[in-house]
């Protein structure tokens, strides 16, 4: 294979799972609003819907509070490029993105967490007691979560004696008999948590409410509108799509393109995009049954999570 | 002077009575010491100016059996001075409070006398409710009168909240002193929707002023409008028909189980569990088509009026059955959820103690050991018989989300009794066109608690003064007490769970 045709093949590959984290991010959140709705026994919005509301805000005026800096303006633009990068050098069509040497998780979750400060510290730059708010409680909450989400790591990296992405994601397809060690379902129980913390969902936060005091990330981009909001709204759900991918690809990898030839991508596109559909699916339906925990409970939910992935560590030890 | 030693002697009577007593200035701290020892309650305070001497009237209550006791006490209007009750009764300070604003008449030896109802962009020296009051004049600078209540240590912060929400909620604005997420103390600034509802029923017709009454608090039509025709009727001397009363209590009870079934959504859906929710406001809404086809109105309008009441219709048992079956279905879901009994168990603790002592009323005090009820202390109609108000001791999130319940059972029971007792839907008596001259008081258990009006009517058949009493009133100030060391994201759960009428507060 030459070279060249190489790059092009990778770059195609990593544009096709941008493309499609950026459009299916929306979609996945209408999906999941409209399978809540119908359970609980209402029409619901179209599932299209946060894409049109992406639009509206896009057409609408600039509007940002007085007091606030530059930080305020880039967290937005940062939000979204970091998940773009992030997105592109991950191993969700194919194990061969751009990049590839690069598509580390430490690097991944380090990438997606300087959106995340950014945004707490745009919440607090915009000077209102909601933003500071908001900001806290999702500083303390990734705080709490970032040591569960490297001990999960460390227990998954043992499989490919990598942390890198695709390394992974390639030794689980060759040795199909290592997908349900105990040490990588308690690691991929612990991510799911975190993944349900980071992206602000039941039982953490409430993404649907309206009350101010309540909220967790909303509280945070409270002062957000127009085009900067929708930009915070494409970087959240591409984030939490980004985060599904890379979860059902860890779980059950296959239909992932081990080549960038143009098959391979077509297949392991459907394939993630179906696999990340039923996850999708199945968490709104966990979130019609469970409420809210109290705020001072959270940090008992991510305790749990290190205690998982600790045990995955253990348990890959005790294997050996 | 004799009308003060004439105290004792009323007490000495038994059974009911409503009895008017003028006192003098140095007697009404002893008389009202009295009272309150007797185990009567300040119902309320009603400043009058219009016609005859300025005056304050204090209502003491009792039940059962329904005793009331007027305190009249004359104020000169060169020198509007009446002594203060306020270190007899936390509810007496607040309406000296509200007196000060609107009459301008001075509680002396009142400890803190801030402003209550008038913001402080309304100029000093102008009080709306007295007759020389004139037109609202121009208002002043209000900013930076207001200052936050300081709260002094390492890391204690504020977040003021409101008066404008995101969800369709009243105004109201809320400031919290708070150390991490635990909230030190709570100010409520409320008074936004004050639209002076009092002012508006002087010179109306006693008979249009129930159409008013019923806007007092839209969620709570039937409880207002009852008790302005029960004060009505009293003043004028009309008579009702017991058929009339069963209709009525058939009513309020079909007004409190639409609220309460909201408020058990609304609760649950406060914590995340937007399941009960929805399934809740369905139901809300055939109860709201149930409402439609017993009145007309789906707030219940247009049912109570002075001299009796007027149905369309009457609820069929078998359809409160299915009711109560599809409520029971909705509650159990929330109450076998653990995270949702998690976020209900000792939340926003309010204490007995603090029930007889700020003068609290409805759900929230009997989910704190009260036993009050104005259904059986004063009563409408026929006294109730074997009727047991709902009750649980905890005070906290969970008992009120429990006494809700049990009241929505409770007057499921009575339901089915008034729609099976034989008779018309509409009932009134023989000569309801009767005016006289005189005041009169009602209450009423209305959804959220006891509800007072007291209405005095001119010569023609006009209202010349009528005083409203919500049980929000009383129950606002609960609030903040009941939410220390509460954290902040509890906050809005707590203030759904006593879930108080704005409208009713501010008039």
């Amino acid at each position: 294979m030459s070279t060249i045709s190489h790059v092009i093949g990778t770059g195609i590959s990593s544009a096709v799972q941008v493309a499609v984290v950026a459009v299916g991010g929306p979609v996945l959140v209408g999906v999941m609003r409209k399978v809540r709705c119908r359970l609980e026994g209402r029409v619901g919005p179209p599932v299209l819907q946060p894409l049109v509301d992406i639009r509206k805000l896009f057409r609408k005026q600039r509007f940002r509070p007085d007091q606030a800096t530059w930080i305020f303006t880039l967290a937005p633009v940062m939000l979204v490029a970091t998940v773009v990068v992030a997105a592109a050098i991950t191993p969700l069509v194919t194990t061969h993105p751009a990049l590839r040497a690069s598509s580390d998780l430490f690097v991944l979750v380090y990438l997606l967490l300087v959106g995340s400060t950014l945004l707490a510290l745009a919440g607090l730059d915009a000077g209102t007691a909601f933003g500071g708010m908001g900001s806290s409680r999702a500083v303390t909450i990734g705080a709490l979560a970032e040591p569960a989400l490297l001990v999960t790591i460390l227990a998954l990296s043992t499989t490919a004696h990598s942390s890198n992405l695709p390394a992974i994601v390639s030794a689980i397809l060759a040795h199909p008999e290592s997908v349900a060690t105990p040490q990588r379902l308690f690691a991929l129980g612990a991510l799911l948590i975190v993944i349900v913390a980071e992206s602000g969902r039941l039982p953490v936060d409430n993404p649907a409410t309206h009350l101010e005091l309540t909220m967790v990330h909303e509280a945070m981009i409270l002062e957000y509108a127009g085009p900067d909001l929708a930009l915070v709204t494409v970087g959240e759900a591409m984030r939490l799509t980004l985060l599904l991918g890379i979860f059902v690809n860890l779980v059950a990898p296959w239909g992932v393109a081990t080549s960038t030839s143009v098959s391979g991508v077509v297949v392991g596109l459907a394939s993630v995009v179906a696999k990340v559909a039923v996850v999708g699916v199945f968490l709104a339906v966990f979130e019609v049954f469970i409420a809210k925990v109290r705020l001072f409970r959270v940090p008992e939910l991510l305790a749990g999570a290190f205690v998982l992935a600790l045990l995955g560590v253990v348990s890959g030890l005790v294997a050996k | 002077m004799t009308e003060s030693f004439a105290l004792p002697r009323v007490l000495e009577r038994t059974g009911s009575f409503h009895q008017s007593l003028d006192v003098p200035a140095d007697g009404l701290l002893t008389a009202a010491e009295v009272l309150l020892q007797r185990g009567f309650r300040l119902a309320l305070v009603a400043a009058v100016d219009h016609p005859g001497p300025l005056r304050v009237v204090y209502l003491f209550t009792s039940g059962l059996p329904d005793r009331r006791i007027e305190l009249v006490l004359t104020v000169d209007r060169r020198r509007p001075e009446i002594p203060s009750l306020a270190a007899l009764s936390f509810p007496a300070s607040r309406f000296e409070r509200e007196i000060h604003d609107l009459f301008g008449i001075v509680p002396v030896g009142h400890p803190a006398l801030r402003r209550l109802v008038l913001h402080q962009h309304w100029p000093e020296g102008w009080h709306p409710m007295r007759s020389d009051a004139g037109p609202p004049p121009a208002m002043v600078d209000d900013a930076g009168s207001y200052p936050f209540v300081e709260v002094q240590g390492a890391g204690v912060y504020e977040i003021p909240v409101g008066p404008v929400h995101a969800g369709l909620i009243e105004p109201g604005h809320f400031r919290f002193s708070v150390v991490g997420e635990t909230i030190l103390k709570m100010k409520a600034r409320l008074w936004f929707v004050h639209k002076g509802i009092e002012r508006l029923f002087e010179g109306q017709d006693i008979h249009s002023g129930v159409e008013l009454g019923e806007k007092i608090s839209g969620d709570t039509a039937v409880g207002h409008g009852l008790a302005y025709c029960l004060a009505i009727e009293e003043a004028c001397g009309i008579e009702v028909p017991p058929r009339a009363s069963v209709l009525r209590n058939l009513l309020l009870e079909l007004e409190r189980i639409y609220n309460h079934v909201a408020d058990v959504g609304a609760m649950c859906n406060d914590v995340g569990f937007g399941l009960v929710h929805a399934k809740a406001l369905t139901l809300r809404e055939r109860l709201l088509r149930l409402n439609a086809s017993v009145t007309g109105h789906r707030l219940l309008r247009g049912g109570v009026r002075v001299g009796g009441t007027r149905l369309a219709s009457i609820p069929r048992p078998a359809e409160l059955a299915e009711i109560g079956a599809q409520f029971h279905e909705l509650v159990n879901l929330a109450l076998d959820q653990s995270i949702v009994m998690d976020r209900f168990t000792g939340t926003a603790v309010l204490n007995p103690g603090d029930i007889a002592e700020l003068g609290v009323l409805g759900v929230v005090a009997r989910a704190s050991g009260s036993v009050f009820d104005a259904r059986v202390a004063h009563p409408v109609g026929e006294p109730w018989a074997n009727f047991l108000a709902a009750g649980a001791t905890t005070g906290d999130v969970l008992a009120r989300f429990q006494v809700r319940v049990q009241e929505v059972d409770a007057s499921l029971a009575l339901l089915d009794d008034f729609c099976t007792r034989p008779g018309p839907p509409h009932a009134f008596g023989p000569d309801h066109l009767v005016a006289g001259v005189g005041s009169g008081s009602g209450i009423v258990e209305g959804w959220r608690g006891a509800i007072v009006h007291r209405i005095e009517v001119d010569g023609s058949g006009r209202l010349s003064r009528v005083k409203v009493v919500d049980p929000s009133f009383f129950n606002w100030p609960a609030l903040s007490v009941a939410l220390a060391d509460t954290i902040v994201p509890d906050f809005p759960l707590a203030n759904k769970s006593f879930n108080l009428s704005y409208a009713g507060n501010d008039l």
